[in-house]
């Protein structure tokens, strides 16, 4: 009995060292550098959270393919420990504090979600841990202060003022009367103070102001409200459930108006679920393949789609895009810094100033990238039924043109 | 505050229809729960998901090509199927005790199937369209979905034959009387477990046509359970158990109730008001009640 107990002292004595001096390097390991990143793979935001894995994994094999990082005459290759954050911000925030004090994890990718990374940033900050992340874009991330946290997307607040602007341009510079209907969360609101924003600058005037709540599958109310008042733009956001409850009310009650404005839609495969309906939907989106940014690793946007979807078997979401940039600005962080120091991987972020296939990417002081302006692409689709996502503002990039106004529903 | 709705006439007929029609489809759901909290002395939680479970199966049908209209016979089929499977795995086992056990278990059944369905079918928002195109009233001012007049005609017509089958088969007599006394009619030879899982099986066959219609009405998702087990609770709470005209009534006031709250107090505010309408009565109750008592002592 006694030799049992001290056999089993032993063994689990050694097992502890043995765990231990495995996580103390988990940072670099060998020629690993190894980053730490909370995703929701199961919960509400699975779907998305698994386009951002996906994102992740492909950048990462990516750039070990093609060489890996280059720190201090040594080449690394990078590795990702996930952990499955169950779309929940408690989870997330504990698992980013187990990512840095238990697996000593010394630099963090994202969540998805403006909540989730909301929930994550307070403990990289406290740790000064550096967190390059893709999927979050509420507003409030960026004018808390924070040092550590670097966003390669576009802010909330821009995602809309678009196409305001772009309305306001063809009604001949005179201001226009918005409809506007948004869910109460952190994500929409932020889109909502955008819209405001430019509604003030452009001398707009909205008369609808709908706020819509999470469990929301009927805005009936909204759209006969909008039905008596005749806006010139209804602007509608409310991740995938908005867009999706939108267009079906909007065509089912024959709902007419010049220019209809949404977030979320190539998440909600809007035109795959309502075909013909979601035609000539504006839509915002951090990114579309047609763009023609260009970098070493993937080329371009119709090559990274091409090569997305013969790994994955889908088309990528602009969620996986900015995914996959976050590795390659950690990758070009890393080299520029020349070491592992966290502050001066910190500072060599803080002075990213690159072009990816996503965009450009050059962070503000609070963390938000100022260069890369959003996209509006609008649903077409031919007489076979058959639709498609089409660029049409900035005119830089546009690939059609817009259609404006919206024909009535009784003249298609 | 915004009192839109009473200055054109139009937008209250609009909200008096759309409440109408929305308040047949949730009495359907409602009906299901009175009938088996009456019989078995059960407060469903899962009642939602049972709901957007059915809303799956007519989805499935819809995206292998056949008409989801088709989902309100094969919806409750298979519905009462996995009614019955529940009731012999979970809900036999805490029948007969006290009411709190009865909850605890149906949350946890709530919770299960929320992250099977997740599991299963994906976290997107997913719905049916049926293509059945509008009704416009009142010079185009007034407009209906013909999905949400097939719903509300659905639901009568399947709220109609159960009030048949309980008055007139076997099964319905034994349900009636199980639920008047489960004692009584044990003894008089009524095989009470049977009738327990029929009851269940019938419930969740109700919910699964309600799915059905939500999915090519609405959107479905596999958390949005919860606000259909708020408004069929609260549809029976104002009713009464064991009445069926005042859950049909309960329910399309409850959705008028909701559309004009809609236009009054914002968006924002309709499930909420729902919530706050669910307090006001029970303390309401609470109040009668006390009083009653007093008077018998």
């Amino acid at each position: 009995m006694k030799i049992k107990n001290i056999l089993i002292t032993f063994v689990s004595a050694i097992a502890l060292l043995f765990s231990t001096s495995v996580v103390s390097f988990a940072k670099v390991v060998g020629d690993k550098i190894i980053l730490g990143a909370a995703i929701s793979l199961t919960g509400k935001y699975s779907s998305n959270g698994v386009h951002t894995q996906n994102g992740y994994n492909m950048a990462v094999d990516r750039i070990n393919s093609m060489g890996g990082v280059k720190v201090g005459g040594k080449t690394y290759k990078f590795d990702i420990i996930y952990y499955d954050d169950e779309s929940n911000p408690k989870r997330a925030a504990q698992l980013a504090e187990r990512l840095i004090s238990q697996d000593k994890v010394e630099f963090m990718l994202g969540p998805y979600s403006s909540g989730l990374t909301k929930a994550i940033a307070p403990v990289t900050e406290k740790y000064g841990v550096p967190m390059v992340e893709a999927n979050g874009a509420s507003r409030s991330l960026f004018t808390k202060g924070y040092k550590y946290l670097f966003a390669v997307l576009a802010p909330a607040n821009l995602y809309l003022d678009v196409a305001i602007r772009t309305a306001v341009e063809l009604n001949g510079g005179k201001g226009v009367r918005i409809a506007q209907a948004f869910e109460q969360d952190a994500f929409s609101q932020d889109v909502r103070l955008g819209i405001l924003d430019a509604a003030k600058e452009t001398g707009s005037e909205i008369i609808i102001d709908d706020k819509l709540p999470k469990e929301l599958n009927d805005m009936a109310a909204t759209l006969v409200k909008v039905k008596q008042m005749k806006p010139d733009v209804l602007v509608v956001s409310g991740h995938t459930k908005g867009a999706l409850t939108a267009i079906r009310q909007i065509s089912e009650m024959k709902v007419d108006v010049p220019m209809l404005a949404m977030t979320h839609c190539d998440a909600a495969k809007l035109s795959k679920q309502h075909g013909k309906n979601s035609q000539y939907a504006l839509c915002a989106s951090q990114w579309h393949k047609t763009l023609t940014y260009k970098d070493d690793f993937f080329k371009d946007g119709m090559t990274y789609a091409a090569d997305f979807e013969k790994e994955f078997g889908y088309d990528p979401p602009y969620q996986s895009a900015e995914s996959s940039a976050a590795l390659l600005v950690f990758k070009d962080a890393f080299e520029r810094a020349n070491t592992f120091d966290q502050k001066k991987v910190r500072d060599a972020l803080a002075a990213t100033n690159m072009q990816t296939f996503y965009g450009n990417i050059k962070f503000a002081p609070g963390g938000q990238n100022v260069d890369k302006p959003m996209v509006l692409f609008q649903v077409m689709c031919d007489d076979a039924g058959k639709c498609e996502n089409k660029v049409v503002a900035p005119l830089k990039w546009a690939s059609a043109e817009l259609i404006h106004p919206v024909p009535k529903w009784s003249e298609r | 505050m915004d009192f839109l709705v009473f200055q054109y006439p139009m937008i209250t007929i609009q909200a008096c229809l759309d409440g109408l029609l929305l308040g047949i489809l949730f009495a359907l759901i409602a009906y299901g729960m009175a009938l088996q909290w009456g019989v078995m002395n059960i407060i469903n939680i899962a009642q939602g998901d049972l709901v957007i479970l059915g809303g799956y199966i007519a989805y499935f049908m819809y995206l292998y090509g056949i008409h989801p209209a088709w989902g309100v016979i094969v919806s409750p089929i298979i519905m009462y199927f996995v009614g019955i499977a529940i009731y012999k795995l979970v809900i036999n086992k805490v029948v007969d005790r006290d009411l709190f056990i009865s909850i605890l278990a149906t949350f946890g059944i709530s919770i299960l199937f929320m992250q099977l369905m997740n599991f299963a079918f994906g976290a997107d928002v997913v719905l049916a369209n049926s293509g059945y195109g509008t009704t416009m009233l009142f010079d185009n001012n007034v407009v209906l979905p013909n999905s949400k007049i097939f719903s509300a005609f659905i639901s009568i017509v399947f709220a109609i034959c159960l009030v048949i089958y309980m008055k007139r088969s076997k099964l319905g007599r034994a349900i009636r009387a199980t639920a008047q006394n489960a004692r009584a009619a044990k003894i008089l030879g009524v095989d009470t477990e049977k009738v327990y899982a029929a009851t269940f099986g019938i419930n969740a066959a109700l919910c699964g046509v309600a799915g059905a219609l939500i999915s090519i009405t609405f959107t479905i998702h596999p958390y949005m359970g919860l606000p259909y087990t708020i408004r069929s609770f609260m549809i029976v709470i104002v009713a009464g158990l064991g009445n069926l005209p005042g859950v049909a009534m309960s329910g399309m006031g409850l959705g008028i109730f909701e559309e004009f709250a809609d236009y009054i107090l914002g968006t924002e505010f309709r499930i909420g008001s729902v919530f706050l309408l669910l307090v006001l009565i029970l303390v309401y109750r609470r109040f009668k009640l006390s009083r009653k008592r007093e008077y018998l002592k």
